[in-house]
């Protein structure tokens, strides 16, 4: 028999697949498209499955340098993740457990600069990098991803580390502990778990990062944005390769995403579910 | 083992000052309890010594040594706190060996003194277990092996059984005395209980408002409180209070009124006094005695029957509600009409401003 409660489950149960749904649905057709010939792909009737094949991909690779591409975006989003850690802990340290009456003020303010658009800052990065050799270098992208990255990353780690009862770095610290070890031995061990979701955070948006790949880099330091933007041509757009390009770029991340979805889940929602 | 000397010490939070210029000696090897109501301060005198709260002015010495500035670290002290703060992602062995490892003791070494505190406090058994498996009395105990295996100058103790059930709390009071009276070491313990403070103390530390209201050993507390606030904060049940009026003064002892009228005679002398004063006076439940005969007449409220003895609470015809230890035998019933008799040999008086009347 249906009781109320199971069909209120159900109801809620089909809304989520729902929204699930049409939120997966460009990635899932993006796949789909990928699987198509260029000529089914711009088809004005959709169609599904007709003559499927890895033709797109094998193009995509021989057109452009696939590995190339995944390689930078390996390093850039990974080492610009690491150092944002290596400047963010000990600062979300400082701001968790040694707080002066500006602590707030300069979280927020941190905060306030992820929503002034990047391109506002374009000229003086672009003409830095250019005085400074950076430009279309791995490094150069790196740095300023991972200063992009710098104020969520921080904000993240000072929710988690505020969960760290002050108390047991306190014990450390008349164990004989210094700040280092107190860092090191006490607050990393325990707050892993935030430091995981808030690295593949990170890693996540890093990888997705298309403004400063595209305006920084040309060739030997572009990362996967770039190599999906590549494919977009004076001849037009080819919607088959392109869906192929796309789905090769996003693929690492999103197996990553999905190995990692309880931690990330975690730290996305953590502090409303706390 | 130490000395712990305060000089004027001083602690403010912006403009609001926590601590109010505090004088005072822990002498070596005393179990001295820092005592007082919430908020008097008495915590944040204990982080101050053990560097966890900068001190504002004053100076603080450890064995004659200036250790304001010496960060927490360094101090050579250890501090049991009121949470244990165990280190949850380690084993019980490597909760009580982390400071020796910091201090770059040789493994053989550290694992024969974690042996040896283990031994003392029971918890060989338990060197593999992380303190969620443990409970809460276990982990108490663990915090207070981490310090042992230091061997610290001073131990001090940030109300370390506040978050034990009753029983467990009597059992690790004697165990800590017993470890006192073992180790030979100076420590300071924080107590909002003067139970703890008076079963457990070499010398009690009443603390109020950031002030060190009175110092001394647990009986001289008891017998000879120094002002209102201390007469009602040691003891228990708190002594009774009584206004009265002074009527007569002589060489050989005074008379007072209360303020339904009654008289009563005190064998004091009290030469600071003079007649018209008003005055408070104390005395303890256990110095009442109840029956048909004396001066105060009084109405039973409530009989609190604890076995071997029971606390009557009565309203006195002065206003006044009042708590007299009987004998557990007693047959009291409330709404009962009675009369008390004061020991005048154990009157505490207290002039206007709350200070003693020696």
């Amino acid at each position: 028999m249906i009781t109320p409660s199971t069909s209120r489950k159900l109801l809620l149960t089909l809304l989520g697949w729902s929204v699930a749904l049409v939120i997966a649905f460009p990635v899932i057709w993006m796949v789909l498209t990928s699987l198509k010939s260029e000529t089914e792909a711009i088809s004005r009737v959709p169609h599904l499955f007709t003559h499927v094949s890895l033709n797109n991909y094998v193009a995509v690779q021989e057109q452009a340098k696939y590995l190339r591409f995944a390689w930078n975006s390996v390093v850039v989003s990974f080492g610009s993740t690491l150092l944002a850690l290596l400047l963010g802990i000990p600062a979300a340290y400082a701001m968790a457990f040694m707080p002066t009456r500006r602590t707030r003020g300069t979280l927020l303010w941190m905060l306030s600069t992820k929503m002034m658009p990047s391109v506002g800052v374009l000229v003086p990065v672009y003409l830095l990098f250019r005085d400074t050799g950076l430009l279309d270098t791995r490094t150069g992208l790196l740095l300023v991803d991972a200063l992009g990255i710098l104020p969520v990353v921080i904000w993240m780690l000072y929710t988690f580390f505020k969960e760290v009862p002050r108390e047991v770095l306190e014990a450390g610290r008349m164990d004989g502990a210094g700040p280092l070890r107190e860092v090191y031995n006490l607050l990393l061990p325990l707050s892993m778990p935030g430091i995981v979701s808030t690295s593949l955070l990170a890693v996540i948006l890093t990888w997705n990062e298309a403004f400063w790949s595209l305006t920084l880099t040309t060739s030997r330091a572009a990362p996967l944005t770039a190599f999906i933007a590549s494919f977009s041509s004076p001849e037009g757009l080819f919607y088959a390769k392109l869906s192929a390009a796309s789905t090769m770029a996003i693929a690492p991340i999103l197996v990553l995403g999905w190995a990692s979805q309880k931690q990330l889940v975690r730290g996305l929602t953590f502090g409303a579910v706390k | 083992m130490a000395t712990v000397d305060l000089q004027q010490l001083r602690k403010s939070y912006n403009s609001t000052e926590i601590i109010k210029g505090i004088d005072l000696t822990v002498r070596d090897q005393e179990l001295t309890v820092f005592v007082g109501p919430s908020g008097c301060g008495k915590s944040t005198l204990l982080r101050m010594i053990a560097g966890l709260e900068e001190i504002t002015s004053g100076e603080l010495r450890i064995d004659g040594q200036r250790v304001n500035d010496v960060p927490a670290a360094k101090r050579g002290l250890a501090l049991v706190f009121q949470s244990y703060a165990l280190y949850p992602h380690m084993t019980v062995a490597e909760n009580m060996s982390f400071s020796l490892k910091l201090a770059g003791v040789r493994r053989a070494e550290r694992e024969a003194k974690v042996m040896e505190a283990a031994r003392i406090l029971h918890l060989e058994p338990l060197l593999d277990r992380k303190p969620k498996d443990l409970s809460g009395g276990q982990r108490q105990r663990v915090a207070i092996g981490r310090a042992i295996v230091r061997h610290p100058r001073v131990f001090l103790f940030d109300e370390p059984l506040s978050n034990l059930d009753a029983a467990l709390r009597v059992r690790m009071r004697q165990e800590l005395t017993k470890l006192h009276r073992e180790l030979k070491a100076t420590m300071i313990y924080v107590t909002h209980d003067q139970v703890e403070a008076m079963t457990m103390a070499d010398r009690i530390v009443v603390l109020q408002a950031g002030v060190v209201e009175q110092v001394g050993t647990p009986m001289e507390l008891y017998r000879s409180p120094r002002n209102l606030f201390v007469a009602g904060f040691i003891g228990s049940p708190r002594m009774n209070f009584l206004t009265a009026t002074v009527t007569s003064v002589s060489e050989t002892g005074m008379a007072m009124t209360l303020t339904d009228g009654t008289t009563i005679h005190a064998p004091l002398p009290a030469s600071a006094l003079g007649i018209g004063d008003t005055i408070t006076l104390g005395i303890r439940p256990e110095h009442i005695s109840l029956g048909v005969e004396g001066s105060i007449g009084a109405q039973v409220n409530l009989v609190e029957h604890l076995g071997s003895e029971s606390y009557v609470s009565l309203q006195a015809n002065s206003g006044e509600v009042l708590t007299v230890r009987v004998s557990g035998e007693s047959k009291i019933d409330p709404e009962e009409t009675v009369r008390l008799a004061l020991d005048t040999d154990f009157l505490h008086l207290f002039d206007a401003t709350g200070q003693r009347i020696s």
